[in-house]
This record gives C-alpha cells, sequence and structure tokens, in this order.
C-alpha cells in the first residue's frame, strides 16, 4: 500500500507519514524507492542553483557515463550531442576535464542533433562550425567519429536516411544530450513533430527563423529556413537521454515537459515515455512547476549527486 | 584505418599549449602546419578526417609570424655593399645569424655605390626561400644612389646621382639589374623623380622617400606616384615644422589616395630615434609602423674595437662608435631587440609590437598572403617568443631552423 512511486504518491503519504507507527515502515521503503531509482525506469530532474553548476553536473555526468562504460577500439561509447547556447558550459567543462586528463574521447563517437540546409560548412553559425569551435578542436576525437549531418548533401533525403544507418551500425546511442526550445521544440523536431519521427528535412517554423535573425546580421533573408534533424524518435531510441534546461524563458517548457501530459506540441514531453531520462536544470527554469514537484526532486538530489562523485 | 593524408602524405605537426598571433590579437589556439605551409585544421578535420602526426608542446609561449626586416646593410663584419670575392657567402652568413633575431626573411640593403658595385652585387644576390642554412631574401633594397646631397647621411658623396630625362635608362645605367630589387629609397624633390617613381612602382618595386628634403607635397605626390614608404622617419629629413610638416607629415596627410596606405621605417634601438618620437609617430599612425634594424657591418660583433675596411670602431653596449670617438657609426640593433624597446617605449600592445615587426613589412611588399601572418595557406615561418618578447625558436616553412 505504501510504495511511493511518483511525487503524487510521496504527497498522498505525506498525511500517513505524520502517523509515527507507520513512519518508520515508510521510511525503509522511501529509501528503497530513492536507491531505486538510480537505476530503475524513472525520470530523474536535477535542479540546481544556476547555470554553471548545470553545466558542470551534466559534464561530470557524461564524463562518469563514459569512464564507467570503459571504451575501448572495439567498444566505442556512442554520445548524442546539440548544439546552441545552453550546452556551451557543459562543453567548456568537458574540454577542462579532457585537458586534466579525466577523461578521453579517443573511443567515443558522436552524432549531432540537426544542421541547417544551404549554409555553407565554414559559415560561423553552421553547427559544423560550432562544433568544431566548442568542443571537437579542443579535445582528441577523431574526424572519423563525429558524425554530423551535411546540410549541403546533394541528397538530403539520403542523408537522413544514411545518418539513421550509421547511428545503428554504432550499436545505437548510449546517451543522447539535448536541450530544448522556449516552444519545447528538441533538436529542430519544432511543435507539431510527429513523436516518432526519425532524421528527416524539416522546414523551420517561423518563430525559429525570427529568432535566429540576429545571428544572421539580422537579416531574415539570410537566415537558413530549413534544417536537417534526427527525430523524436530517433533521441527516444537512445538508451539514456539528458536534456538540459536553463533560465526562466524556459519554464514554461520544462513545466510542459514533465508535468503535463505527453503532447506533440511540446515534443520533449515525449521523454515521460523513455525509460531514463534525466532532466538538469536551474532554479529558474522551474519556477512554473509545482512546489510539490520541486521539493520532491531537491529532496533527491543528495541521491543524485552521487552520479557525478569522481570515480 | 582511415587516412589523414587524403590531400596530401606530409606530415602534419601540430604546435599546442601556445598562443598563436593572429587576427591582430594573441589567441589561445593550436597552430597547424603542412608542407611548410599553415593549415586549416577545421578543414582538415571535415574534409580530410586527417589528424596531427606530431604534437609539438610550446609550454605556454607565444607565436608570431616570423621577423621582415626590410632594410639591413650588413653585420658580423659583413657589409652587403662592399663588393667582396664572395658576395654570396657574406650574405649567407648574416641570413644564417639573424635567425637568431627571429628574423625569416630580409631585404639586404645596399647603401649609395658606384655603379660598378651595383652592376657586381645586384646580380649575386637572388630572391630565394628561407631554411636551416638562413633567413630568406626577399629583394634588394637599394638606399640611393638618387637621394639629396644636403641629407645624404653616411653615403658617400661622390656616387650620389640625379635623374636625367630618361629614367629608365638612368636607372638601368645605375643598377643594371632590377631583377631582383624588392625597393628602392630615392629622394622625391629630385628633377624627374616622378616618372622614376611610376616606372618602378608599375615594375612591383616598394618606393620609399628617405634622404630627402623633400616638403610634404613633394611627398605626398611622390604617394600619388606610387610610393609606399618612408625611410627611416626622422633620421635625413627635414625635421618637422608646424606649417611645413615635410616628410613626416605623410604620417597625417589627407592626400593618400584611399585605400592606399603610407607605411614608414623606425629604427627602434633606443638610440637613433627618441622615444617621444618613436610614440610620436606611433600615435599618429600606429598601422603603418614597420620596424627596421639598419644594422650595419659591427652588428652582432662582440663589444671592443674592431677593424672594418678602412674604418675602426669601438662597439660599447647597444652603441657602435667611430673608434676613439663619440660619433655613432651607425645602428647594431637586432630585430628582437627593436620589438622589445618599441613596446617599451610606446607602451603598446604585445600585439601591436610583433605585427610592426611582421605583418606591416609584408603588407609594404604586398606580400602579406604569403607572409607575415599565421592566416591559413600562409608560409609557414614563425618565431617562439617568451612574454619578455625573447626569442626561443625561430621556424621557416614549419622547420625549426634556430632555437636558443
Amino acid at each position: 500500500m505504501l510504495d511511493p512511486q511518483t511525487p503524487q504518491d510521496f504527497l498522498n503519504h505525506m498525511i500517513v507519514f505524520l502517523c509515527p507507527a507507520v513512519r518508520s515502515c515508510y521510511m525503509k521503503r522511501y529509501t528503497r524507492h530513492i536507491i531505486r531509482s538510480l537505476h530503475a525506469d524513472i525520470m530523474k530532474l536535477i535542479i540546481l542553483n544556476e547555470y554553471d553548476q548545470v553545466s558542470e553536473w551534466a559534464a561530470k555526468y557524461i564524463r562518469n557515463r563514459i569512464r564507467k562504460f570503459n571504451p575501448g577500439p572495439d567498444r566505442f561509447f556512442t554520445l548524442g550531442l546539440p548544439t546552441g547556447s545552453t550546452p556551451l558550459g557543459c562543453y567548456k567543462k568537458l574540454i577542462e576535464y579532457h585537458k586534466r586528463g579525466e577523461v578521453s574521447f579517443q573511443y567515443v563517437k558522436t552524432f549531432n542533433m540537426d544542421e541547417y540546409v544551404g549554409l555553407p560548412r565554414e559559415h560561423p553559425e553552421s553547427y559544423h562550425s560550432f562544433m568544431w569551435n566548442n568542443f571537437f578542436k579542443h579535445i582528441d576525437i577523431r574526424a572519423e567519429n563525429a558524425h554530423i549531418l551535411d546540410g549541403n548533401a546533394s541528397n538530403l533525403e539520403k542523408e537522413c536516411q544514411d545518418f539513421e544507418a550509421q547511428i545503428k551500425a554504432a550499436g545505437g546511442i548510449e546517451l543522447f544530450v539535448g536541450g530544448i526550445g522556449p516552444d519545447g521544440h528538441i533538436a529542430f523536431n519544432e511543435p507539431g513533430s510527429s513523436l516518432v519521427s526519425r532524421t528527416r528535412v524539416k522546414t523551420l517554423a517561423m518563430d525559429t527563423i525570427l529568432a535566429n535573425a540576429r545571428f544572421f546580421d539580422g537579416d531574415l533573408s539570410k537566415v537558413p529556413t530549413m534544417a536537417l534533424t534526427v527525430g523524436v524518435g530517433t533521441v527516444m531510441d537512445a538508451r539514456e537521454v539528458m536534456i538540459l534546461i536553463t533560465g526562466a524563458h524556459k519554464a514554461f517548457a520544462l513545466y510542459n515537459a514533465i508535468e503535463e501530459g505527453v503532447n506533440h506540441m511540446w515534443t520533449v514531453s515525449a521523454f515521460q515515455q523513455h525509460p531514463q531520462t534525466v532532466f538538469v536544470c536551474d532554479e529558474d527554469a522551474t519556477q512554473e512547476l509545482k512546489v510539490k514537484t520541486v521539493k520532491y526532486f531537491k529532496g533527491m538530489m543528495h541521491v543524485h549527486n552521487k552520479m557525478v562523485d569522481e570515480l | 584505418m582511415p587516412s589523414n593524408k587524403s590531400l596530401s602524405d606530409a606530415p602534419i605537426t601540430q604546435f599546442v599549449n601556445c598562443r598563436i598571433l593572429k587576427d591582430h590579437r594573441l589567441q589561445r589556439e593550436d597552430l597547424w602546419v603542412r608542407e611548410g605551409k599553415i593549415l586549416n585544421p577545421e578543414k582538415l578535420f571535415f574534409d580530410e578526417e586527417g589528424f596531427a602526426d606530431h604534437k609539438i608542446d610550446c609550454g605556454n609561449k607565444i607565436i608570431a609570424p616570423g621577423f621582415i626586416d626590410v632594410q639591413l646593410n650588413g653585420g658580423y663584419g659583413i657589409d652587403f655593399s662592399q663588393a667582396s670575392d664572395d658576395i654570396i657567402g657574406g650574405v649567407a652568413l648574416v641570413a644564417k645569424k639573424i635567425l637568431e633575431h627571429g628574423v625569416t626573411s630580409f631585404c639586404p640593403t645596399l647603401v649609395t655605390s658606384p655603379t660598378v658595385i651595383y652592376h657586381k652585387v645586384i646580380p649575386e644576390i637572388r630572391v630565394q626561400d628561407g631554411g636551416p642554412e638562413g633567413a630568406g631574401v626577399l629583394g634588394l633594397h637599394l638606399e640611393g644612389p638618387f637621394i639629396s646631397k644636403e641629407k645624404k647621411g653616411a653615403h658617400p658623396a661622390q656616387f650620389l646621382r640625379t635623374f636625367n630625362a630618361g629614367v629608365v635608362a638612368d636607372l638601368m645605367e645605375t643598377y643594371g639589374h632590377l631583377e631582383n630589387v624588392a625597393m628602392v629609397t630615392l629622394a622625391p624633390e629630385l628633377a624627374n623623380s616622378g616618372a622614376a617613381i611610376r616606372e618602378l612602382a608599375g615594375r612591383g618595386i616598394t618606393v620609399s622617400v628617405g634622404h630627402s628634403m623633400a616638403d610634404l607635397s613633394q611627398a605626398e605626390e611622390a604617394v600619388q606616384n606610387g610610393a609606399s614608404f618612408i625611410t627611416h622617419l626622422f633620421n635625413a629629413m627635414l625635421p618637422f615644422h608646424h606649417r611645413d610638416p615635410g616628410i613626416v607629415g605623410l604620417l597625417t596627410s589627407d592626400r593618400i589616395p584611399p585605400g592606399q596606405t603610407v607605411y614608414y621605417g623606425m629604427i627602434a634601438d633606443g638610440i637613433h630615434t627618441h622615444p617621444a618620437a618613436l610614440r610620436i609617430a606611433h600615435r599618429a599612425h600606429p598601422a603603418g609602423l614597420v620596424l627596421v634594424t639598419d644594422a650595419v657591418t659591427a652588428m652582432g660583433l662582440p663589444p671592443g674595437r674592431h677593424t672594418l675596411g678602412q674604418q675602426q670602431i669601438d662597439i660599447q653596449g647597444l652603441h657602435a662608435y667611430v673608434a676613439g670617438t663619440t660619433t655613432l657609426s651607425g645602428s647594431i640593433a637586432t630585430m628582437d631587440m627593436c620589438v622589445r624597446h618599441f613596446r617599451e617605449a610606446s607602451g603598446c600592445t604585445v600585439e601591436a609590437a610583433l605585427e610592426a615587426a611582421s605583418l606591416h613589412p609584408a603588407q609594404l611588399l604586398g606580400m602579406s598572403h604569403r607572409k607575415g601572418t599565421l592566416e591559413y595557406g600562409t608560409d609557414a615561418d614563425f618565431v617562439v617568443l617568451d612574454d619578455t618578447l625573447t626569442v626561443r625558436e625561430t621556424y621557416i616553412a614549419g622547420q625549426q631552423v634556430w632555437r636558443k
């Protein structure tokens, strides 16, 4: 009867908790639940004070996952990667750990989420440039292991199919790291995208084009209008997904991601049905969440933090 | 195993843990080199899926483009203007020695000489790439003989010349050959000098004004005709006067054709130019400042008394005197020393000091697409310096040619 599976259960049991007779029984089960939550099919929400701590937590988590995997020449760790301002701090930290010798990417294969169509690869706003300047050039990854969709491929459909095939050939993705937009989009899977979508060519929403104009001299005509993107289904296939969400402007998206139901208008909400998802957010991003949700997950931080301890 | 050699089999070297001078600032970036050129690592990564064969840890030092000296008369007992039996050997000796000053290419400079010397020496000193045997020769700098009698400085008066109506004939009769010539210094107030400037500039030779009594309008006319350099600013020209600024006025002239830059040579040895004058020039026109040593035979010789040709000189510290006197006998500055002195005296940034010895002379000679920068595709001529701007290593075409 007393088996708290969700925050809702937990709150419901608070009344029972007040009765000393059942308290000790409850505590045993609660502790068991927490320990299981490190491994079992359950969503985790990590709440940290601010952006820098989110970056650090995420980077440590990736570092530990790679090291525990113990990759080698016949056993590559496969990592899905995002671009954008949210993961920048996480990349900086990973570079730092790499320089300190705490993690190597020699036996890591990476797959990036998306790339613009028709934007020259050398363009400073291309995701190739982003990944090169903010991550790849600082670490020991080999070019043949770093996969980014080619938005200038002559056959874009084929490029997308090949990308899916490459992921499959690499044994699927071990850990997919992502960020989201204020409208809850993951990669370029904007509102209304099918939650079982695969890698494909996507026309960008006007909101996205307008938001991107600042990176293209404010000139709308220079902003790419199409992109190649992995699908929600592609990310869902990863064995584990970690999503970084920071800032008050993402608060409503986080609320829709975890407190409302699965909905294609908030594509990130699909990960409620993923067996291993970690949301990592800062305080600002929790502003639309219920107090009880925040308290529940904060109460588990001392346990979740063990996942990022030095190995 | 995927190859890292899809465009070339040549090994790739990656210099890591360094600050490189690129786009006018020191950046924490690696420097990649293949086949003597600076490589774009992003293209290597994405286009060729390549990687470095060797990594060299620079210990957090600075990497700057190799220094270029456009005015060097000799050194280590050698005077380029003296026709010896072994002109090539003399140039080679100096070229080798200046590697330790971070100079990776230079213009051997001939002062005013008799025609017979020009005819003998000019064909012998060829444009050539640098390497372990010495700094590259970019071409000769012919300083004179078409210069002013009044401002001849140390040039021998008896060999000075003027232009007649046929300037091409004058130039060819005097110099004999112009193939290996990179720069000519002349006095623009000489009659027919305009035609001479146009002729030389038309052949791709940099024309410099100097050893001259020219007023500003004559200097401006020279620039409009194609002159682009001022030889050792302040020295051997009329002093700056506020109603008649003379050649110095070119630094702030409003009659320079659009898109054109006037460069000026500066002997920043702390002796030939007062630090205050150096600061005036630098603050008025920082983008045009080109450090030159204008070093003579005595450069590089140990302190004490030396016999050079007919002359005896005493070397004391940074000064070279005519023996037994306090008359300066020319500069014995080295380029690395000039860079340090310029930085201290002007208070400029490290970047500006290094560019005055690399980027600016390359721009002056119209070769910044090959030299004087660390841009991708340019020659991998560079120096490794510590934070005091002391040269620790010198590289030409990606190969280490000197180390401290």
